[in-house]
């Protein structure tokens, strides 16, 4: 479904990506792992069109979308929650899902999606009214995921969904997260917290200073000595 | 006349003032909610929506159509400041933005200069006559002038209002000057809310400029400097990029000017705009976000 093949994206002198390739099939929940500052993001935001790579390609369903603009990009079917979730804090929670759905026309369907993400998180429903600034970190970010879900996206990228969370919120993320793959939603899931991230994908990647140096299926990742070492405290 | 009654009438001429400020402000923090760019040529957006009703009433055409033709002109040309010289520069420096709004400012200006003469011109035969009939209700004075300007910005106000609250593309444009990242990661089409904030912006200097060439009775190619000024004053003391900021603003420095000119001794009125200055500086002592402005650090 998308293919990232030898990605090479720099900011001036800083090359942040050096030749990173990874796929994520129909279905499939991949991670990127790594510790801060080794590409995740600028992998995330090179694929939703906010930088454009100097080299390599990304090929989505086909098509190479590598030069895009984000909005052809969302319209293709690919959206993100980004890092830091970003929602839009002067809006409403119901403004901020209704920007989600920003290229859509069908009102109607639209509606529907409103109460399934009311549904898989119960909190936002509660505070529709209110002004997503004044919400808690948790639930920003379930603001954050219910934004991109939105937009009915084909691929869901998720940029660090657990960070700075209370264990019970990092639950309840884990939760709709497993939920979104349930209904079929294909993720590309970054994530810090590699313990959890390996706990619901079916295959991941490990990301070091701008170039990937292991992947495997999750059960292989888990058990890698290496990976135990760096990323998940063993 | 009573103390009252000058009060009264210095109140409406302070809102009428003001909301003239608030028409340029408006388009000014507007785009620089989305852009982070501080659009020089503001200003002159309204002196070219004056030239363009002179010249189109000495032909002979009538006042609304002359306003309707001009106003639409002035929102082309901004449409046409976007794509041509701000688009490519979009997401630079903010100094590189800076000096091509004032490069864009300059050559407009000097093009005007160039071709029409920098000697003012009559705006009286412009306007119809009925604007400059002065009402006296009991002891107050009030111009028609003033009272149109009012009920024109009330009604643009709330045409306004209703688009950033209520409509998708209203919505959307929050959105974006929120967070221009997250706009575009949701799918938001930037280029036509950036579009629709110039059309706007435009089209309420366009106005703005009239209303303005109207209370002084004649334009030249630089009488945009001064609304522009003190509309980019108005929107610093409400909170830049803050709509209702920017009103408030508006609205504050017009009843400042008014109140200080009625107030201060004769000598020292010809130096209000340095006044107004001085309270720009207090305010942005005491709260250097301005008065709406949020006091949150600016994320990195």
């Amino acid at each position: 479904m998308l293919k990232v093949d030898n990605l090479h994206v720099s900011y001036g002198n800083i090359k942040a990506l050096q030749g990173i390739s990874f796929h994520v099939e129909q279905g499939e929940l991949v991670t990127l792992i790594g510790s801060n500052g080794a590409g995740k993001t600028t992998c995330l935001h090179t694929i939703s069109g906010l930088h454009h790579p100097q080299k390599g390609t990304i090929t989505y369903l086909g098509e190479d979308i590598s030069h895009l603009s984000p909005y052809e990009i969302v319209k293709r079917g690919i959206s993100q929650s980004p890092e830091g979730r970003h929602i839009f804090p002067g809006l409403t929670v119901y403004e901020n899902l209704l920007m989600g759905a920003s290229q859509r026309k069908d009102k109607k369907a639209v509606f529907n999606d409103l109460e399934n993400i009311y549904s898989i998180f119960p909190l936002l429903k509660d505070r529709t009214n209110q002004t997503a600034g004044t919400l808690s970190g948790g639930e920003q970010q379930m603001l954050a995921m219910g934004r991109a879900l939105m937009s009915r996206p084909k691929l869901l990228l998720l940029d660090e969904p657990s960070l700075g969370l209370a264990p019970i919120m990092v639950e309840k993320i884990f939760y709709a997260i497993q939920k979104v793959r349930e209904e079929g939603g294909t993720i590309l899931l970054v994530e810090q917290n590699a313990r959890q991230a390996l706990e619901v994908a079916d295959r991941g990647y490990v990301i070091e200073t701008g170039s990937i140096i292991l992947e495997g299926s999750a059960a292989e990742l888990k058990s890698n000595a290496e990976v135990e070492k760096a990323y998940l405290g063993g | 006349m009573g103390s009252l009654d000058y009060f009264v009438q210095q109140t409406m001429n302070a809102f009428s003032l003001g909301s003239i400020y608030a028409l340029v402000a408006i388009g000014l923090a507007m785009v620089f909610g989305i852009l982070r760019l501080i659009n020089f040529a503001h200003g002159d957006l309204m002196m070219v929506a004056c030239y363009i009703a002179f010249f189109l009433t000495t032909t002979g055409l009538s006042f609304i159509p002359v306003l309707v033709i001009a106003i639409l002109a002035t929102t082309v040309l901004g449409i046409l400041m976007e794509r041509v010289a701000y688009r490519p520069v979009r997401g630079a420096p903010d100094v590189i933005m800076l000096l091509t709004s004032l490069a864009v400012s300059m050559f407009i200006e000097n093009v005007f200069i160039m071709f029409l003469s920098p000697v003012p011109r009559t705006f009286r035969g412009v306007t119809p006559k009925v604007l400059d009939i002065v009402n006296h209700w009991g002891p107050v004075n009030i111009s028609n002038i003033n009272l149109i300007t009012i009920g024109i910005t009330a009604v643009l106000f709330g045409f306004l209002y209703f688009f950033v609250k209520r409509t998708q593309l209203g919505i959307s444009m929050r959105a974006t000057s929120e967070d221009l990242m997250a706009a575009q990661l949701v799918g938001i089409n930037i280029d036509r809310v950036i579009v629709t904030a110039f059309i706007l912006g435009s089209s309420l200097a366009g106005i703005a400029g009239i209303l303005w060439a109207a209370r002084l009775g004649k334009i030249d190619p630089l009488m945009g400097f001064i609304p522009l000024l003190k509309a980019f004053v108005a929107a610093v003391i409400g909170g830049f990029g803050d709509l209702a900021g920017a009103v408030l603003g508006a609205y504050v420095l017009g009843f400042a000017e008014i109140f200080l000119i009625g107030f201060l001794p004769p000598a020292l009125s010809s130096y209000r705009d340095a006044f107004v200055f001085l309270i720009l500086i207090i305010v942005l002592l005491i709260r250097p976000n301005g008065i709406l402005g949020s006091t949150e650090k600016e994320k990195v």
